[in-house]
């Protein structure tokens, strides 16, 4: 029995090695969102076209809010037509598109917003108070509130049309509560 | 063309790497000396061939061949000349070219070297070292080929990452590399002591100087590393406890371990199980290292990975792990322990501490690294570990090690009488706690500052007591100074070389001290003429330049910097690629002995009115380089062939 | 706080950082030293492990800014600590708390070094006391015993 110990040695290296494995099965710069589930951080921004954008003044419809930046290629880029084609599409049913623009110029932003057809509210946030009060850390990141107000869904990354809609419809067809 | 000549010669040096490791082992197990030297022939077969591909790749570069993809990905036609060379191993593919190209070349040094020498041993070093060499073959056939062909060819190349813009990028991953195959002979000499059962001194004397070499590389990757860090990166620091940068260290660590643990069994015949283990980990950490940077498993600045390679080196690391434990158990009975030591006190005792030390020090950097997954993995939960746990931590056992440092060398072997501990230890003593007073005298408060260097002072008074001692006594015999001084260094140069190189961790450990003791930081937003002041010194903003550069737009800003006298202009910059997403600060320093000015260039206005910038002064930053110098010299000194055999 | 914290910080103060702050007309006046401070506890979000503090991107300057800013109205450090946590999760510190299981990464290495050295002494133990055989102490004459006197010497 004694001499089985020492095979010991070599099993050691096992769960390391399992622990290695495992790491591929996760990404390092999937970080969950502990803000899922409570209420949207409010705020307070100025559009490109100068109109206030104020996200309580939506409140009991869904908003999507977008973080986005013109220097985040490709996913940006990506994205955007989506976000669009989903603004005109849910508008008339009480579902607000917004983007936040992080960390451009205001010639930059302007230039993405013109380039790409965007008829959404489009604000900049130029210290980063909004970015940072929504845990963005990284373009493009986008986060769906529901009708009282609270986030349901942090996505990371380009949103797709499929990501968009399910969502949406799942958050449109609760009830409000009043 | 080009192309399919490169991914050619690849494949035949893979198979002639397969080869030569099989025909070496059965070559071993047969005793038919035939085989074993077509191996070495498909030995040097393999080296010819893996040059032959680096060169032709550095062609591709020197020509712009955009029709090679890795060579379209890395340069563009803007690249300046020699980072063109450079750019070669700036990216993972060039980075698995350059370390089988080492691997082959060390296979070449080790053939010539012991195939006289070592007839056991020998042939499975050689049949390990192929093995090894055929890994990183099959990786750069299959999973990272740098001859991949770019279609449609494009007329101008995407460019290297500016951050490898710089003369650290020639010898920073050059060292380093040497320092990580370099470890590869000691650890196939430990595969060939197992296999033979020959596990008692003869492949620990074959391996001694290989170890030390490696060790030397690794040393000087490593502190290239943090010059390069410091003066690149523009955050002002040199270690950040990236985990790829503990994935050098942890093998400099354990590497350190056993070029002290390897004294004790030449002197006392013990502990040959525990330095067959060392180096086992050493070898294994190495390949850690390079599936950590590969795999993106854990994120980190330093990683350049995609695909299946991570996969690849993890199957390479548990075959390499579970079959040398593996043999370590099968072998277990013949390391029966002759072990005798004679007393706590001892020069022994020293030395397994400084092992016990080390290894620890190497566990909590390695648990800190792979810590986040574990609690994403035990519970779901993403955490971060980094610079303040890791210096926390390692603080109090890097001290300690220090403090040996002081010890060890001195204190007598066997068994330390009263009389030797006096002998040696009551002035380094005295001078230390001296030395704590004179700093509390100076105003310094910090409780770790004064210890640190309390303990430096020590263990430099050690150095010096024995220095001055043995001197002493050879001019006793009638030797004039000088040529006393010469003659023991280069006599004794293992000895000395070793206290050369404890020097230089002083030097180092008091630049550590002072950089995150003393150093001071701000960060502040200057209009045109404004100054801003810290620790003495004032900046004036004066206004920013714009200049295009070949494969960059660069914006400089002037800042005068004075301190009573006026210091010149110091130009921090901000350079824009048109690759990368977001510009590269570009760091304007002033070095100095005491302290150094740090300017890093933030956000500023369009027309110049206005910018902030982060302003650092460091202090001691500069002996870190200095310490690191002289660490190498004595790392030199201490691989010179040996003139006399001292006992 | 750690008392290595405290030391430096200490120390800073004491050999006296003359920090000029030339722009935010703030309510309270903040230091540069809090604020970088606490800033070298969080982890810059945007690059790869290195702290808001140190980090020369423009996402770490905004963090920067922000931690001023609520230093400013009278936030402490503890306090806007916890504000990025609540936004960003454990995650963003760059030191683990130490509670439940994080306490296994601060302890696991003193157990290692405990360990080690309870080994260490106990191997010392018994190869220290291993039974020798009885060694006769052979003659040495005057001529040998000068050689061995001047080699010592040497040695030491």
């Amino acid at each position: 029995m004694k001499r089985l110990w020492r095979w010991l040695i070599p099993l050691a290296a096992v769960p390391v090695l399992a622990l290695l494995a495992y790491g591929f099965r996760v990404s390092p710069r999937d970080i969950p969102s502990p803000l899922v589930g409570r209420p949207a951080p409010a705020f307070t921004l100025a559009t490109l076209g100068g109109a206030p954008l104020d996200l309580a003044a939506y409140r009991g419809k869904v908003v999507v809010v977008n973080f986005w930046a013109s220097w985040c290629y490709p996913a940006c880029y990506e994205e955007a037509p989506v976000l669009e084609r989903n603004w005109r599409g849910y508008r008339d049913r009480g579902v607000v598109v917004m983007g936040v623009g992080i960390q451009d110029k205001r010639e930059a932003a302007e230039k993405f917003v013109g380039d790409l057809g965007l008829t959404f509210p489009v604000a900049q946030d130029l210290k980063g108070t909004v970015s940072v009060d929504y845990g963005v850390y990284g373009v493009p990141e986008t986060f769906f509130v529901d009708r009282q107000g609270r986030i349901r869904l942090k996505h990371v990354g380009a949103v797709t049309d499929e990501v968009f809609q399910t969502t949406v419809d799942r958050l449109l067809a609760e009830a409000p509560a009043q | 063309m080009s192309a399919d000549l490169g991914y050619g010669m690849t494949l035949v040096a893979l198979a002639l790497a397969v080869y030569g490791g099989i025909a070496a082992g059965v070559g071993a197990r047969s005793g038919r000396l035939a085989l074993v030297e077509s191996a070495q022939h498909a030995a040097v077969g393999v080296f010819v061939l893996v040059t032959s591909c680096f060169a032709l790749l550095t062609y591709a570069f020197l020509t712009f061949d955009f029709s090679i993809r890795y060579v379209a990905t890395n340069t563009n036609l803007g690249t300046p000349f020699y980072y063109r060379i450079t750019a070669v191993w700036g990216a993972l593919e060039g980075s698995i070219i350059l370390w089988s190209w080492m691997l082959a070349l060390y296979t070449i040094i080790l053939i010539v070297r012991h195939r006289e020498g070592a007839r056991e041993l020998y042939p499975w070093a050689l049949a390990t070292m192929l093995g090894i060499l055929a890994f990183f073959l099959l990786v750069m056939t299959v999973a990272a080929p740098p001859f991949q062909r770019q279609v449609p060819v494009p007329p101008d190349g995407r460019g290297l990452n500016p951050l490898l813009e710089d003369t650290g990028m020639i010898t920073h991953p050059v060292a380093l590399y040497l320092g990580f195959t370099g470890f590869t002979v000691p650890f196939a000499f430990a595969m060939a002591a197992l296999i033979t059962g020959r596990i008692g001194d003869t492949w620990l004397v074959l391996t001694r100087r290989w170890t030390i070499v490696a060790w030397y590389f690794l040393s000087l990757g490593l502190l290239i590393g943090g010059w390069w860090s410091y003066h690149v990166l523009g955050w002002g620091g040199y270690w950040a406890w990236d985990p790829v940068e503990n994935a050098a260290f942890m093998p400099w660590l354990t590497g350190t371990a056993f070029l002290h643990s390897v004294m004790i069994q030449e002197r006392r015949r013990m502990l040959r199980l525990w330095n067959i283990s060392l180096v086992i980990l050493t070898f294994g950490l190495t390949l850690f290292g390079t599936f950590l940077t590969r795999s993106g498993v854990i994120a980190s600045v330093h990683a350049f990975t995609q695909g299946s390679i991570g996969i690849l080196f993890l199957g390479f690391l548990a075959l390499v792990l579970l079959t040398a434990l593996g043999l370590v158990a099968w072998r277990w009975d013949a390391f029966r322990s002759e072990g005798e030591l004679d007393s706590v006190v001892s020069r022994e005792s020293a030395f397994l501490l400084n092992n016990v030390l080390l290894v620890a020090a190497a566990f909590t950097v390695f648990f800190g690294t792979v810590f986040p997954l574990l609690s994403e993995a035990v519970r779901g939960e993403k955490v971060s570990v980094g610079a303040p746990f890791f210096n926390q931590v390692n603080v109090p056992l890097f001290l300690s090690l220090v403090f040996l440092m002081g010890v060890g060398p001195l204190i007598a072997w066997r068994r330390a009488s009263v009389d030797n501990l006096k002998r040696n230890f009551l002035w380094p003593i005295a001078l230390g706690i001296v030395a704590a007073a004179v700093a509390f005298a100076l105003g310094v408060r910090s409780f770790l500052a004064s210890l640190t260097f309390a303990t430096t002072v020590f263990v430099a008074a050690t150095i010096a007591v024995d220095f001055i001692r043995a001197t002493r006594a050879r001019l006793r015999v009638g030797e004039s100074l000088f040529p006393a001084m010469g003659g023991l260094l280069l006599r004794h140069n293992r000895r000395y070389g070793g206290f050369v190189v404890h020097l230089g961790i002083l030097i180092i450990a008091l630049g550590v001290m002072g950089s995150h003791a003393w150093s001071v930081q701000t960060e502040t937003t200057l209009h045109r003429g404004e100054t801003a002041e810290l620790a003495g010194y004032r900046f004036r903003f004066d206004g920013l330049t714009a200049v295009e550069e070949s494969n960059h737009f660069k914006v400089i800003g002037a800042f005068t910097v004075s301190n009573g006298r006026p210091l010149g202009v110091l130009r921090p910059a901000k350079k824009f690629y048109p690759q990368e997403q977001a510009p590269i600060a570009y760091v304007d320093y002033r070095l100095g002995l005491r302290e150094d000015l740090y300017l890093v260039l933030g956000d500023f206005a369009r027309d110049g009115s206005q910018a902030t910038i982060k302003l650092q002064v460091n202090r001691l930053v500069s002996w870190i380089w200095i310490g690191g110098v002289v660490l190498t010299l004595g790392a030199l000194l201490a691989i010179l062939p040996e003139r006399h055999k001292s006992a | 706080m750690s008392r290595l914290v405290v030391a430096w910080l200490a120390t800073l103060m004491l050999l006296g950082a003359t920090v000029h702050f030339a722009t935010a007309q703030s309510s309270k006046a903040v230091s540069e030293t809090t604020v970088h401070d606490v800033a070298a506890q969080l982890r810059c979000v945007v690059c790869q492990n290195l702290s808001v503090a140190d980090s020369p991107s423009e996402m770490a300057s905004q963090m920067r800014a922000i931690i001023r800013e609520r230093l400013a109205a009278g936030e402490s450090p503890a306090d806007v600590q916890r504000y990025f946590v609540d936004r960003y999760g454990e995650w963003i510190l760059l030191s683990p708390p130490r509670r439940g299981f994080n306490l296994l990464v601060w302890l696991l290495p003193l157990v290692a070094v405990v360990v080690g050295l309870a080994v260490t002494a106990a191997l010392v133990w018994r190869w220290s006391h291993r039974p020798r055989a009885a060694r006769a102490m052979p003659v040495v004459d005057p001529a040998m015993s000068e050689r061995i006197r001047r080699e010592l010497e040497r040695e030491s």
